[in-house]
């Protein structure tokens, strides 16, 4: 597989911080790449010097094969970006903003259908300082678009979004990826990168603790799977003991906790049908990203 | 070159959509030409050697609408981009920090033309405004002197931490030399050791630069090298001072 993105101890100091320490990755062509971890881990300052708008103290770092500070000029006609604190001016219009930025690539691509596409139809006669924080982010995101982009990158795409809004999103996402564009997604929500991201890269005080697929790192943990539901009727919990993937039961009145491996869900659900017993509020408990961060740094991403 | 021509156009008409900026650039000067010519009119006065009061100030109110832009609001708005984010979004674009500055500079220098006109034309109507005496000669003066205080107000501009103290320090230093460098009100009328001292300030030049030009049609040879320094410092400054972020 063709890699786009080549980062090789990447160290950046700010006065006495060290910002990202030693820092390697590759990126593939085509792929999702997550970059997660806590407010302040480094994540910014990776982005920045992948995209030219911070110069590393060491190491290297080469883009579609170019050195993001020495040839900004040449990697910006080839990149996209969606940047954290940045705007534009309260009385810009949508389709201003658009025209504008169209202006400063020498490939672009049309931006009406991308207006539609993203759902700010309705709003180009809008001003930027008028628009909702989802619908912001969607203009800066065909803004990231506007060239055509090889790789796309994009820091916190979804913070202060509501759930339906991110929702939406991931699948925007998804669908540039479907472009055949290679998607550098950077953020501190381990949901966004398990829902989008073919490879993630945990980092925790500037330090790259974790580089896998979602699924195998979650999978790494060996964690139990659990399952809770309610009992309706006679149906005694405990006979569950028997199957080989069933590890505890625990009961409490109604409520039933299952602990087991990952197969846990078929044996249970097929026990219960034999007794014609039916498992209500059933939920199912899975190791997730979290997980992986709290047993790599011993705390919960969010605290 | 068509990113340049966009940004300008951009920049132009979001410049117009802010009326309190426009207010000052182009109406305050306007507005005090007005007053003084309803109160003082515009008859040739003997004491004045020959020329009416809205003569004599005209040069000033042109110095007014420069200094205006370059002190307060070219810093203001620079500032003001810098702290929104407005910046960092154009720098994560080909665009070079370049044209983001002429830009600015091209909207600015044809605000301040356009309050110029509408200075001279109202003034020639209303009182019968005498044109500069060197006729086009003052069109260089005018840019030199445009470039110059915007030069200044670039360099100003990266210094300051926010916008806010980009307005309360552009304004402590710019209304003070508002009045001493005979912008807002002429020279003559002041004690002679305050004008003395006035002549160190660059609007001063100015004025005595336009002033001379206007009346008597002549280059002040003197204002001509001082402006022109402050030109080439505020440029070699700005480089050094202008951040994106």
């Amino acid at each position: 597989m063709q890699q786009v993105i080549e980062v090789e101890n990447l160290y950046k100091t700010y006065g006495q911080t060290v910002a990202v320490n030693d820092v390697s990755f590759t990126v593939n062509q085509g792929e999702i790449f997550g970059v997660v971890g806590p407010n302040g881990a480094g994540k910014t300052t990776t982005i920045e010097s992948m995209v030219g708008l911070r110069k590393p103290d060491r190491g290297r770092v080469r883009v579609l094969g170019l050195d993001p500070h020495r040839e900004a000029q040449a990697l910006g006609q080839r990149i996209g970006t969606q940047l954290q604190q940045a705007a534009l001016p309260e009385r810009m219009k949508v389709w201003e903003a658009l025209d504008l930025y169209s202006s400063f690539y020498r490939h672009t691509i049309p931006w009406e259908p991308l207006l539609a596409e993203w759902g700010l139809d309705e709003k180009r006669n809008t001003v930027f300082g008028n628009l909702s924080g989802g619908q912001q982010q969607r203009l800066f995101i065909t803004l990231a678009l506007i060239n055509d982009p090889e790789i796309v990158f994009m820091d916190e795409l979804t913070t202060g979004l509501d759930p339906q809004a991110r929702q939406a999103t991931w699948d925007l996402v998804r669908a540039i990826r479907e472009k055949g564009k290679t998607v550098v997604l950077i953020t501190h929500f381990m949901d966004e990168v398990e829902a989008l991201a073919d490879r993630v890269a945990i980092i925790d005080h500037g330090n790259l603790i974790a580089l896998d697929k979602p699924q195998s790192l979650v999978k790494g943990l060996n964690a139990e799977m659990k399952l809770h539901f309610s009992l309706q009727n006679g149906f005694n919990p405990h006979i569950l003991r028997d199957l080989p993937e069933v590890t505890a039961v625990a009961q409490h009145g109604q409520q039933v906790t299952v602990r087991g491996s990952e197969h846990l869900l078929a044996g249970v659900a097929a026990v219960m049908a034999q007794h014609n017993a039916v498992p209500l509020d059933l939920r199912v408990e899975q190791a997730s990203l979290e997980d992986v961060f709290l047993k790599l740094t011993g705390r919960k991403i969010r605290e | 070159m068509k990113a340049l021509a966009k940004l300008t156009w951009m920049e132009f008409k979001l410049q117009l959509r802010e009326p309190v900026g426009t207010f000052f650039t182009l109406a305050f000067p306007l507005l005090l030409m007005v007053l003084f010519g309803i109160i003082f009119g515009n008859e040739p006065q003997e004491f004045l050697a020959g020329f009416g009061q809205i003569d004599l100030s005209v040069a000033g109110y042109v110095a007014m609408i420069i200094g205006t832009i370059g002190m307060l609001g070219l810093p203001i708005t620079l500032s003001n981009y810098r702290e929104q984010g407005i910046l960092r979004r154009l720098r994560a674009t080909p665009l070079q920090s370049g044209t983001v500055l002429w830009a600015q500079v091209i909207v600015q220098v044809v605000m301040a033309g356009l309050g110029i006109l509408l200075l001279v034309i109202t003034g020639r109507l209303l009182f019968d405004l005498r044109l500069p005496a060197g006729n086009l000669m003052i069109l260089p003066a005018i840019i030199l002197s445009a470039f110059s205080f915007f030069a200044v107000g670039f360099a100003f501009a990266g210094v300051m931490p926010t916008p806010r103290t980009a307005q309360a320090v552009g304004m402590a230093l710019f209304y003070p030399m508002l009045f001493l460098s005979g912008a807002a009100m002429p020279r003559f009328i002041m004690p002679e050791t305050i004008q003395r001292v006035a002549e160190f300030l660059p609007l001063t030049q100015v004025v005595i630069l336009l002033e001379d030009l206007w009346l008597a049609g002549t280059w002040n040879v003197t204002a001509v090298l001082i402006v022109s320094f402050l030109l080439v410092a505020g440029l070699l400054f700005s480089r050094f001072t202008f951040r994106w972020e």
